[in-house]
């Protein structure tokens, strides 16, 4: 579904992804981690077509096309999903609307017809019932002023009404107390398929308890020093990235 | 890599969607503005001796006058002297139905997206159609006459209603004024005209579609709107202008009397060519409105203005009456080379009155906006407040939006609050749209909508909807 090879990015002159290979296949969860800076946000803005990026080599396939030429909505209505580590805010804009928005830009992008009042509102309240969200959640102005917590949970709640191919979660467990860590985890479970895929980007291996993966990646200083099974994530929470760091070096 | 400012360059560069001409036979009096061409047009509309006299009046006094200079705006003044003051479509007899109006005519409302059929029927919208400066049709008269709601042209209030139009011509908005306050008044041809009876509840959108449609014809409207004690009355006004290269000149007056326990919401949205991308062109709009509050009444405007080369347009309130309440809901988009100078005054005389005022400035090319508002508080206006919003969302780095607030008080117990804030689309609130798949231009109306909502909420359905569509086409048209 997803192949990344040998990609380098810039931002400015300073090059932050030095050659990253990856591939996804449908079905899968793949979880990457590594310390702050190393790269991780980076490499899902390039993946989700950020322009602020320039990409110096190497290239990104999804289902067989390569990415380069496509904006970031192109790539969105091809099902590439991003949940932002930091939501942005936009006033005025009800959840509604804005969802609304997006799901009938991707429809149209597709040829497709807007989708019906009726259906919209039902698929949203079932999706709310599987998040946990309040429905006067979505009056209120996109991620203004809304909690951490808040915002991640929403992430996943426009996750849930578009239901993308490929969804790249990135940090969505920071912020998320304890109680809404499991909600968002399950919502994340039910909407997993054979047909989709996520990557996962986390610090923490609490996450990896609900969101189980099939690989592990270590992203360090722009690079995939270390690929593993779910096992890794465990190593790393008791081991910290020292050892890694150091193998990297050598 | 595409730059933010390359792409909304790209996208704030769109031409004016509304651009085309219509043919209507008209009929003119020569260019030029003297004694001589008030009596004319006094005489063509068949007005009475005392009309012609009040015109003249104000023409003495126009002659004494110099234009204003102080709002920041340039341009070349307009020659008076090569605007023909006067141009009826030729029209042989009273139209009763759409199948009589000029063909040409319907084919531009057909290109606006506005049938009047369309509109009667599905907003209930009672039309007084302006195509330069006479009206062609007034509808549901009838039905508003049977409340004891008058709602014509001003040019048949003056023959029908002499005693009303006498009374309150000139009282909210004097001849004296200003500059151009004085000359629409020698020279206004057209307009509406509406009474609301005491403790009448108009039930429907008194609406004018305001157009210009004669290369080198100078308009001034004049709207006259009473609400007599305890009535309301909702008023919207909106107007599309056809491309031009030349400058036209629209020097409008509307004044609003709102009696006591009267209530009046004026909306407009405002289209007026804005000239093109390389500032050639353009309508100039110069507009005195002004309304006033008896005792317990409330005006309300509501503006979004998106068009017109230069704009110089303060709606304003004149709070006279013990516990009466204006208010003020602007958008004013400014693109390419558009300069405008809009805001309001709120002039509070009475005790306890009330002024609440949200300016929403959005500015995109190298346009030039100002919000320019005033608040004064008389020395009578015991426990007077004001609250005083003025935002500007700049679009690239190219063009500019200034504030000026002055505050006058004359009372200690008067309440008057300032915020203003300044921001702009941010890249990354464009890339979360893009990446939800809502296209660049898409995201910008939606964001610029967004930021537009405390105003757009204040305007009729229907209208917010068509206020809506007006701030995409002129921040937005095609990308790529
Ligand atoms: N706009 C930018 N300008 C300059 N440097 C940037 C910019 N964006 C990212 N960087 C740098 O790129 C590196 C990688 O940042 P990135 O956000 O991808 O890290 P991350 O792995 O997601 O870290 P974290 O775990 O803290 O979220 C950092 O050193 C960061 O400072
Ligand atoms: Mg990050």
């Amino acid at each position: 579904m997803l192949k990344i090879t040998n990609l380098h990015a810039n931002i400015g002159d300073k090059e932050i992804l030095k050659g990253i290979n990856l591939e996804v296949k449908p079905g899968e969860i793949h979880a990457i981690m590594g310390p702050n800076g190393s790269g991780k946000s980076t490499l899902s803005s390039v993946i989700a077509g950020r322009e602020d990026y320039e990409i110096t080599a190497g290239h990104i396939d999804f289902e067989g096309e390569d990415l380069s030429d496509l904006d970031a909505d192109e790539r969105a209505h091809k099902g590439i999903f991003l949940s932002f580590q930091y939501p942005v805010e936009i006033p005025g804009v009800t959840v509604t609307n804005f969802i609304k928005t997006a799901i009938n830009e991707i429809r149209k992008a597709r040829g497709q017809e807007p989708m019906p009042a009726n259906i919209m509102l039902k698929q949203m309240r079932e999706k709310m019932g599987l998040l946990e969200i309040d429905s006067a959640f979505l009056s209120r102005s996109l991620n203004t002023g809304f909690s951490g917590g808040e915002k991640k949970r929403n992430e996943i709640f426009q996750m849930a009404m578009l239901d993308p191919k490929l969804a790249i979660l990135d940090e969505t467990d920071s912020g998320l107390d304890i109680d809404a860590l499991r909600i968002v985890s399950n919502g994340v479970n039910k909407l997993k398929s054979e047909k989709n895929a996520i990557i996962v980007i986390t610090h923490y291996q609490r996450l990896l308890d609900y969101i189980v993966p099939d690989f592990v990646h270590v992203l360090h200083q722009g690079r995939i020093v270390k690929s593993g099974d779910k096992s890794l994530a465990h190593e790393l929470e008791s081991k910290g990235y020292d050892w890694l760091k150091e193998e990297a070096a050598l | 890599m595409k730059t933010e400012e390359s792409y909304l360059d790209e996208v704030t560069a769109s031409e004016y969607k509304y651009g085309f001409y219509t043919d209507i036979e008209s009929d003119k009096v020569p260019p030029g503005l003297n004694e001589d061409v008030i009596r004319i047009i006094s005489a063509k509309k068949g007005e009475p001796q005392w009309m012609t006299d009040w015109r003249l009046d104000a023409y003495k006094q126009f002659l004494k006058m110099t234009e204003p200079e102080w709002a920041n705006v340039h341009y070349t003044k307009p020659d008076l002297q090569a605007i023909s003051f006067y141009s009826a479509p030729k029209r042989k007899k009273e139209l009763e139905s759409l199948d009589e109006v000029d063909p040409e005519l319907l084919k531009t409302f057909a290109k606006l997206g506005i049938s009047l059929d369309e509109q009667k029927r599905l907003s209930g919208v009672a039309m007084d159609v302006v195509v330069d400066s006479i009206s062609v049709k007034t509808t549901f008269r009838e039905k508003l006459g049977e409340m004891g709601i008058i709602f014509c042209s001003i040019s048949d209030a003056i023959k029908d209603y002499p005693e009303l139009v006498k009374k309150y011509l000139g009282t909210v908005v004097p001849r004296s004024d200003n500059f151009y306050a004085a000359l629409n008044s020698a020279v206004f041809t057209d307009g509406s005209f509406c009474y609301i009876p005491k403790g009448v509840r108009c039930p429907m959108e008194l609406s004018t579609y305001f157009r210009i449609n004669e290369a080198g014809t100078g308009q001034f409207e004049r709207t006259l709107l009473i609400a007599d004690e305890g009535s309301y009355v909702s008023y919207l006004e909106g107007c599309t202008a056809p491309m031009r290269d030349e400058n036209q000149l629209h020097a409008a007056v509307v004044e609003l009397v709102a009696l006591d326990d009267a209530e009046i919401k004026y909306s407009t949205v405002q289209n007026w060519y804005p000239g093109d991308k390389n500032g050639k062109g353009g309508v100039f709009n110069f507009v005195t409105k002004r309304g006033i509050c008896e005792r317990n009444a409330k005006i309300s405007w509501t503006q979004v203005e998106t068009g017109s080369a230069v704009t110089w347009k303060y709606p304003s309130c004149i709070l006279k009456g013990e516990n009466s309440v204006g208010e003020f809901y602007s958008v004013a988009v400014t693109n390419n080379y558009q300069q405008a100078d809009t805001g309001t005054k709120m002039i509070h005389l009475g005790k306890n009155t009330k002024s609440t005022i949200i300016s929403k400035g959005i500015c995109a090319g190298k346009s030039n906006g100002s919000y320019r508002g005033l608040v004064k508080i008389g020395p009578r206006a015991e426990n007077a407040r004001n609250f005083s919003q003025c935002d500007s969302l700049l679009m690239g780095s190219s063009c500019g939006s200034h504030t000026f607030p002055y505050i006058e008080t004359q009372n200690k117990s008067a309440k008057v609050e300032h915020e203003a804030t300044t921001s702009k689309i941010g890249e990354d609130q464009i890339f979360y749209c893009k990446q939800r798949g809502i296209g660049e231009e898409e995201a910008i109306a939606l964001i610029v909508n967004g930021y537009c909502k405390d105003v757009l909420n204040q305007l009729p359905m229907e209208f917010a909807v068509e206020a809506q569509k007006l701030l995409a086409i002129s921040l937005e048209g095609s990308v790529g």
